[in-house]
C-alpha cells in the first residue's frame, strides 16, 4: 500500500501540482490505478484559432506601416497563445499528458523569438499532441521536418552545396543521442542527410526541395547510405544511446537533477523508445520514491500548480492581473514558447537566485490575492495544517511556522507566504 | 543558441530606480557590510574582475581581423572586411569596424589581446563548450564554475561575487556556495521583514530546500548592498551598458566584490552575420569602453581588470548563407588600468588548419591562472585542479 506522501510525490511529479481532493482520490484509488490513469489521458485539445499568420501572408512589396502592423498582430498572437496554453495547464484533466507537452516544449526547445510565428509554435505543439506520447520513431521524423524547428535551426539554410550544421548538430545531442555519442564527421555528415528541407513562405509549411538536397552517400555513426531526413532518423533510432537518452531526460525533469545511476537508467530504458513506457517504468522504478525534494519546480509549474489549488483560471483572470502574471514568469526566466536557448530551460538551484526569489515573492501575492473565496475561507478554518493540505506539501519545518505565525490570520497572507516559502519551491 | 539568447533576460528590467534606492531600507548599511569580518583580510590593493561573456561564440576572425592575409579573404569572399575598412593594430590585424574605441584603448596599451585561445580537442557544441569554460574543466563535466570554486575557497560570501543576470550562470556556482544574482528592476521592499524568517536554515531539510531557504538571506543582503548605492548618473542603453554601469556604481561605492560575472548574447550568427556581429560589437565597443574610461577616474576603479571571452569562434571558411559555423579557438580581450596591452600567444594560421578550424594555441586555464594570480591574489591550483602554468606579462 502506499501512503499518502507517495501518493503526493507521483502526483507533484505527474501532474503540473495537485489539488487535495485528487491526492484523496488517488489514495482511494491506490498506487497502480492512479498510475493507470495519469498516463491513458489523451494530450488532444482544441487549438486557438488564429487565423492567418500576420507576418507570412504579407505581400512581398509591403510598406514598413504594414509591416509593422503585422508585427504588432504576430506579437499579440504569442500573448494570447501563451495565455492559452497557461489556462490549458491549469484546466487539462489529463494532467500527466499536458505535462509531458510542456516537456516536449522544453525538449524541442524552439523559441517563437525568432519563428517569429505563433500559428507555426502552435503547429508543432500540435505534433507533441499527437505524437509525443508514443512511439519516438514517428515523432523525431515529423519533428526533423517541423517548420517552425527547421526556422529555429537554420534549415532554411542547409543546402548542398553549403550544409548548415546547426539542426543537424542539436538533433544529436540535444534532441537524441547526447553528448559524447556522435563525432564532428557524423554533425557533418547528418546536415547534408537534411538538405533540401524548407519552409514555404506564405502558409508556413515544410517542403522538399530535391535541387537543393544532397543525394550522395552518407557515413553518419558508422553506417553509410545515400540517406534523407527519415534514413537519419532512421540512423539515430539504431543506435542504443537514442532510449538511454530519453530515459535521462524524463529522469530529469519528473525524478530528479542528481544524475540518473546507470542500474536505474538501464530498467528504464528497457521500456523502449517510448515517453508513455518510459515514463510508466520510471514512475514505478523504486529508485522514483527516493527522490522527493529533488526538483526545484521551474516557474511555470510552480505558477499552473498554484493556481491549480487555489481556483484561478488564468484566462478568466482581469486583465490587468494576466499581465502581471505573464510578465512575473518572464521576469522569472521562463516564458511559454520562448525558452533562452535550444538547450532549454534550466533546471535546479538555477531558478533559486536572489533575483528568481523577489520574482516569485511578487508572484505569490498576486496569486493569492486572486484565490478563490472559497479557498481563502478553508484557510481561515485551517490554519497552517489547512494551508499544508491545501498546497500539498508533506510539511512545512518549524522556521516556516515561525514566520507564518508571525504574519497573523489573514488567509491571503498566509497563502502568500506559502507559496513563496522554501518547502513549495521544491518538489 | 539563438539571436537573442540571454538578451532578453535583461529586456524591460531597467536601472535600479533612483525612487526605489530612496525608500529601501535594509537590514545592513554598506558601513556595515565594509565591517564584515571576512573584507578584513581584503588588502588594501586588491583588484576586482569583470567578467564578461559573449554568448552564442563568437567570431573571433571578424573581431581581430587578418586583414592582411590573403587566406582570408579567400575564405570569406562575401563576409571579408577590405583592409580600409577596419581600424588597423598593425601591419597585419585590424579591429571590426564597430570596434573604435578598443583600438584606442590597444594603441594606450590599456588593452590586451589574447590570441588562438581555446582548449584542446574543442567542442563544438554551444553548451558544452560553454560549459567548458564557465566550469574551467574540459575533462569531465563538472558542477561547479571556476569562479564559484574561488568563492568556496576564499570563505563564500555570496556578495564576493556577484551577477546582473536573473538567472545564475555557472560560473559562479561552487560546491558549498553561489554567487549573488542581482536583479536590476525596480526594487520592492515591502515584505521583507516577514521573508527573512525564510532565510534561516531549518535542521535536516533536504539540500535544494535549505538552498530555496538561503537565497531568502542572501535577498536580504543582496537588497542592502544595492539599495546603498548612489543612483545612476545617466541613463545607460543597452543590456550590457545597464550591467556595466551597475558594476560601476558598485565599484565606486566601495563594495568588497571581487568578482562581478556580466554577459552580451547573440552571437550565433549561422547566417546574415556581417551587419548583426557589427552591431553587436558596437553595442560591447561602447558599452565596455565608457566602462574602462569611467573606471580610469577613481583609484577603486583603476583596481578593475576586464576580461572578455566566448565559448568558441567560427569556422574559418564562411558557409553560403553568409555566415559561420561553430568553430574553435578565438581572442580573449583583457582591459583596464592595471593591464599591460599588446598582442599575447600566437597568430593562428588561417591556413595551417584543424578540420576546418584554427588551431588552438594557448590553453583557456593559463588566462584564468592569471586572472586567479594577479586579480584575485588566489593560487591557480586551489580552484584549477592540476593547472600550473599562466600568461606572462598582461598583468
Amino acid at each position: 500500500m502506499a501512503t499518502r506522501a507517495q501518493l503526493a510525490h507521483l502526483l507533484r511529479r505527474a501532474t503540473f501540482g495537485p489539488r487535495a481532493d485528487e491526492v484523496d482520490a488517488a489514495e482511494r484509488a491506490g498506487f497502480d490505478a492512479t498510475l493507470a490513469n495519469l498516463l491513458s489521458g489523451p494530450a488532444s485539445a482544441p487549438m486557438p484559432a488564429l487565423g492567418a499568420d500576420p507576418l507570412a501572408a504579407l505581400p512581398k512589396d509591403a510598406d514598413r506601416a504594414a509591416r509593422q502592423a503585422a508585427q504588432q498582430a504576430v506579437r499579440q498572437q504569442v500573448e494570447d497563445s501563451v495565455l492559452w496554453w497557461l489556462d490549458r495547464m491549469v484546466a487539462a484533466e489529463h494532467q500527466f499528458a499536458e505535462k509531458l507537452v510542456f516537456f516536449w516544449h522544453g525538449h524541442w526547445a524552439t523559441s517563437v523569438e525568432k519563428v517569429r510565428s505563433a500559428a507555426a509554435m502552435l503547429r508543432q505543439q500540435q505534433t507533441f499532441r499527437d505524437l509525443g506520447a508514443g512511439d519516438f520513431g514517428p515523432f523525431l521524423k515529423a519533428m526533423l521536418r517541423d517548420p517552425a524547428l527547421i526556422i529555429w535551426l537554420d534549415g532554411q539554410q542547409n543546402t548542398r552545396a553549403a550544409p548548415n550544421e546547426n539542426l543537424a548538430r542539436e538533433s544529436m545531442e540535444l534532441f537524441t543521442l547526447g553528448v559524447g555519442n556522435y563525432t564532428e564527421a557524423d554533425v557533418r555528415a547528418a546536415a547534408r542527410a537534411l538538405t533540401g528541407w524548407q519552409v514555404r513562405r506564405g502558409d508556413l509549411t515544410a517542403t522538399f526541395n530535391p535541387r537543393r538536397h544532397d543525394p550522395g552517400d552518407k557515413t553518419v555513426l558508422g553506417m553509410t547510405g545515400a540517406y534523407d531526413a527519415d534514413g537519419y532518423a532512421d540512423v539515430l533510432l539504431a543506435q542504443p544511446a537514442n532510449v538511454r537518452f530519453l530515459a535521462g531526460r524524463l529522469w530529469y525533469r519528473f525524478a530528479s537533477g542528481a544524475p540518473v545511476p546507470a542500474d536505474v537508467a538501464a530498467r528504464i530504458a528497457a521500456a523502449g523508445a517510448n515517453a508513455t513506457a518510459l515514463a510508466k517504468a520510471m514512475f514505478t522504478d523504486p529508485a522514483f520514491a527516493g527522490t522527493t525534494a529533488q526538483l526545484v519546480k521551474q516557474p511555470v509549474e510552480w505558477a499552473v500548480g498554484a493556481m491549480r489549488q487555489l481556483g484561478i483560471r488564468p484566462a478568466q483572470l482581469p486583465a490587468a492581473a494576466r499581465t502581471q502574471l505573464t510578465r512575473g514568469l518572464t521576469a522569472l526566466g521562463q516564458t511559454p514558447f520562448a525558452p533562452p536557448s535550444v538547450g532549454g530551460w534550466p533546471a535546479g538551484a538555477a531558478w533559486l537566485s536572489t533575483s528568481a526569489t523577489e520574482h516569485r515573492v511578487a508572484l505569490a501575492a498576486l496569486l493569492a490575492g486572486q484565490a478563490a473565496r472559497p479557498v481563502l475561507d478553508g484557510l481561515s478554518a485551517g490554519g497552517i495544517d489547512g494551508l499544508a493540505r491545501l498546497l500539498v506539501v508533506d510539511g512545512f519545518t518549524d522556521r516556516t511556522r515561525a514566520v507564518f505565525k508571525d504574519a497573523g490570520t489573514d488567509p491571503k497572507k498566509l497563502l502568500a507566504l506559502g507559496l513563496a516559502s522554501p518547502e513549495y519551491a521544491v518538489c | 543558441m539563438d539571436a537573442l539568447t540571454r538578451r532578453k533576460f535583461l529586456i524591460g528590467s531597467g536601472v535600479v530606480g533612483g525612487a526605489a534606492l530612496a525608500a529601501g531600507t535594509g537590514a545592513f548599511t554598506l558601513a556595515e557590510i565594509l565591517k564584515t569580518a571576512s573584507w578584513q583580510d581584503k588588502p588594501a590593493d586588491a583588484r576586482t574582475l569583470v567578467l564578461v561573456t559573449l554568448y552564442g561564440g563568437n567570431d573571433g576572425l571578424a573581431t581581430v581581423i587578418p586583414y592582411a592575409d590573403p587566406a582570408y579573404h579567400d575564405a570569406r569572399p562575401e563576409l571579408a572586411y577590405k583592409p580600409e575598412e577596419v581600424p588597423h593594430l598593425d601591419d597585419t590585424l585590424g579591429l571590426n569596424p564597430g570596434m573604435k574605441g578598443f583600438a584606442g584603448l590597444f594603441k594606450d596599451k590599456r588593452l590586451a589581446i589574447v590570441r588562438g585561445v581555446e582548449y584542446a580537442r574543442p567542442d563544438h557544441s554551444h553548451f558544452r563548450s560553454m560549459d567548458i569554460w564557465q566550469t574551467g574543466s574540459p575533462g569531465s563535466p563538472s558542477t561547479t564554475g571556476w569562479l564559484g570554486r574561488w568563492l568556496d575557497a576564499t570563505g563564500g560570501d555570496p556578495r564576493h561575487a556577484v551577477s546582473f543576470e536573473p538567472v545564475l550562470p555557472v560560473v559562479l556556482a561552487g560546491a558549498n556556495t553561489a554567487g549573488a544574482s542581482v536583479p536590476t528592476g525596480p526594487r520592492a521592499t515591502t515584505a521583507r521583514p516577514a521573508l527573512a524568517g525564510f532565510g534561516h536554515p531549518a535542521a535536516g531539510e533536504p539540500a535544494l530546500q535549505a538552498r530555496a531557504a538561503r537565497s531568502f538571506a542572501d535577498l536580504v543582503e543582496v537588497d542592502a548592498m544595492i539599495n546603498n548605492l548612489p543612483a545612476a548618473k545617466a541613463k545607460p542603453q543597452g543590456t550590457l551598458a545597464i550591467q556595466l554601469d551597475l558594476v560601476a556604481r558598485c565599484v565606486e561605492a566601495g563594495v568588497a566584490t571581487r568578482v562581478f560575472s556580466v554577459s552580451l548574447g547573440g552571437f550565433d550568427l549561422h547566417a546574415a552575420e556581417k551587419a548583426a556581429q557589427q552591431r553587436l560589437l558596437t553595442e560591447l565597443d561602447t558599452a565596455v569602453t565608457g566602462f574602462v574610461q569611467r573606471m580610469a577616474g577613481t583609484a577603486a576603479g583603476r583596481k578593475v581588470v576586464v576580461a572578455i571571452y566566448s565559448e568558441f569562434g567560427r569556422r574559418v571558411r564562411a558557409n553560403a548563407s553568409q555566415g559561420t559555423d561553430h568553430g574553435t579557438a578565438s581572442d580573449v580581450f583583457l582591459l583596464g588600468a592595471p593591464v599591460k596591452g599588446g598582442f599575447y600567444g600566437g597568430q593562428p594560421s588561417l591556413t595551417d588548419l584543424d578540420n576546418g578550424d584554427l588551431k588552438v594555441g594557448m590553453d583557456f586555464r593559463d588566462v584564468y591562472a592569471t586572472l586567479l594570480r594577479d586579480v584575485l591574489d588566489t593560487d591557480p591550483g586551489k580552484v584549477l585542479p592540476g593547472w600550473s602554468t599562466h600568461l606572462v606579462g598582461p598583468l
